[in-house]
């Protein structure tokens, strides 16, 4: 293959890394943005997300597409339900100290993944994409599955945007955010919107999660390279800052396309790493972040 | 009318308020002095369930409302003006209102009369709070607070840092408030605005009040206040 088309051929494969890493950086933001609190069991949240859509499959009868469609909804919703259960039985209780939510949630982590294993298992296990379609363009072939990850990410990237934007919901969380004791003070149940948050934040990860599995397979260690990434892009970003994640995941997945596929995967991870040194060098709050006291 | 009895509250193991008992009745100002650190913002947040009581009773007409989760207290309809406004700043000036009008679900007619008491305020409504100038921000502070169509106001030190004419347009809106049968506690520090608008001065000392007196009966010169306010 030519330069040019080996080019777009990369980027469209960063483009898939980042759209799925946009998802699932933007809840590990939205969690640390307003709560303070650094979830280390989201690349766990992530994994269930992948895991769940296994079991959906196997479930759900009928074409693969209708199985997915459950999952891609479905999923999530558990996975929410289980990080809202978790913010109030663990994190609530820890008052949201820094250091101990951080320490719990390595906890927390631990227990997501004996889960899996003990119920799921310790293989890999494919789940099928909901269409096959093939894309001809002039030099290669694409996976149309792939560019409606990439929608699909869009789109519920827009959601959220629009609901911290333009809800109620989102103008309490917002407040929240801002300053918790005056939120009280003006009717906000803090611990609804915490446990909110948090489900909210794990289920962006499990959305990413169910629309990356007919890709990758699903497996219980599988949440750990998206829970570095998130971190970086977190950091290059800007804690906090969704349009900060946004930009970062795009820079760091389609550095990652084109350096992976020009290169080698490892060095691509090399260069993320050394970007986020950089950052926190000379711009500790990242590229989009302000300050915070 | 909002009632304290016997209320100690603190910061873990330091105890600010002890015993503190006061009266705010209906359609009347109760001012409240004191030395800086003397307890009168912990007295407002203990209000509020910010800062727990470990005794006593705080009655809402015959409601108790101590060990209510603290958003379950504007609920019943107290608003709540904190020292140093503490606005959500990054919020716009619309936004800030909204979330007052949300506690206790007020519609726009309430918006509007609020509104109306601070027209300044409805030209702004898209700017971000913390770029309005100081008395601008109270001005959203004491508007927020008043869209929960509170029975009880409190007021924690709004004539901080303000200039004259904004501080007699903050006297003229407590003073108008009272006429609809709001009770209010003012947190004050100047004795000319606490002369001026309160009915009842309480002071306190150590966190309790320790004496309480009609405005009526006080002039500048009084020993009260050099004594329990150092002025
Ligand atoms: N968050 C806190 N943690 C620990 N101690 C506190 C806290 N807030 C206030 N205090 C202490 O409680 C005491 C009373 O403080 P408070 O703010 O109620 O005083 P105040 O009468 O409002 O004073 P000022 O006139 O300066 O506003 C002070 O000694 C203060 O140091
Ligand atoms: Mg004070």
């Amino acid at each position: 293959m030519e330069f040019g088309p080996f080019l777009l051929l990369a980027l469209m494969e960063g483009l898939v890394t980042a759209a799925v890493l946009a998802l699932t950086a933007s809840g590990l933001s939205l969690v640390f943005g307003i709560m303070r609190v650094v979830n280390v069991a989201h690349g766990a949240f992530f994994m269930l997300g992948a895991v769940l859509a296994w079991f959906t499959a196997q479930w759900v009868p009928g074409p693969p597409a209708v199985a997915f469609a459950v999952a891609l909804i479905v999923c999530p919703l558990i996975v929410g339900a289980i990080a809202a259960l978790a913010d109030t039985a663990i994190l609530k209780r820890l008052n949201y100290e820094p250091e101990a939510t951080i320490v719990a949630t390595i906890g927390l982590l631990y227990i997501l993944e004996q889960a899996a294993l003990s119920l799921f298992g310790p293989d890999a296990r494919p789940v099928p994409a909901p269409f096959n379609i093939r894309l001809q363009l002039p030099w290669f072939g694409y996976s149309g599955y792939k560019l409606a990850v990439v929608a699909a990410a869009i789109i519920v990237l827009l959601g959220v945007w629009l609901i911290l934007k333009h809800t109620r919901a989102g103008l309490v969380m917002r407040a929240t955010q801002i300053d918790r004791d005056t939120a009280r003070a003006f009717g906000i149940n803090v611990d609804r919107v915490y446990a909110g948050v948090f489900a909210m934040g794990a289920g962006l990860a499990a959305i990413a999660a169910v629309l990356i599995v007919p890709i990758q397979q699903a497996h219980y260690l599988m949440g750990g390279d998206p829970l570095l990434l998130s971190f970086i892009v977190v950091i290059i970003g800007g804690l906090g800052s969704l349009r900060g994640t946004l930009v970062a995941a795009l820079l760091i997945g389609l550095s990652d396309g084109v350096i992976s596929t020009f290169f080698a995967p490892t060095l691509a991870k090399i260069i993320a790493t050394l970007v986020v040194a950089l950052v926190l060098v000379f711009r500790p709050q990242g590229l989009f972040g302000t300050r915070t006291t | 009318m909002l009632t304290l009895t016997g209320i100690d509250a603190g910061y873990g193991e330091v105890q600010v308020l002890r015993g503190l008992s006061l009266e705010a009745r209906t359609g009347e100002v109760l001012c409240v002095m004191g030395r800086n650190g003397a307890g009168k913002s912990t007295m407002l947040k203990t209000i509020m369930g910010q800062v727990r009581a470990t005794s006593g009773a705080i009655l809402l007409d015959d409601t108790r409302i101590d060990g209510l989760p603290a958003h379950e207290v504007p609920r019943h309809g107290i608003g709540y003006v904190p020292q140093g406004r503490r606005l959500f700043g990054d919020l716009t000036v619309a936004e800030n209102i909204e979330i007052g009008l949300m506690t206790r679900s007020k519609g726009a007619r309430v918006r509007d009369s609020v509104l109306d008491l601070f027209p300044r305020l409805r030209e702004r409504m898209g700017q971000v709070s913390c770029t309005l100038s100081g008395g601008e921000q109270q001005m959203l502070a004491i508007a927020r607070a008043l869209c929960l169509e509170p029975k009880v106001l409190l007021l924690d030190e709004p004539t901080e840092g303000l200039q004259p004419s904004m501080i007699a347009l903050i006297r003229d809106t407590v003073v108008a408030l009272k006429k609809t049968g709001v009770a209010t506690i003012l947190v004050e520090q100047r004795v000319d605005a606490a002369l001026s608008v309160g009915d009842r001065i309480s002071f306190m000392v150590g966190g309790a009040v320790v004496e309480t007196m009609p405005a009526k009966g006080l002039s500048a010169a009084s020993a009260h206040f050099a004594t329990y306010v150092g002025v």
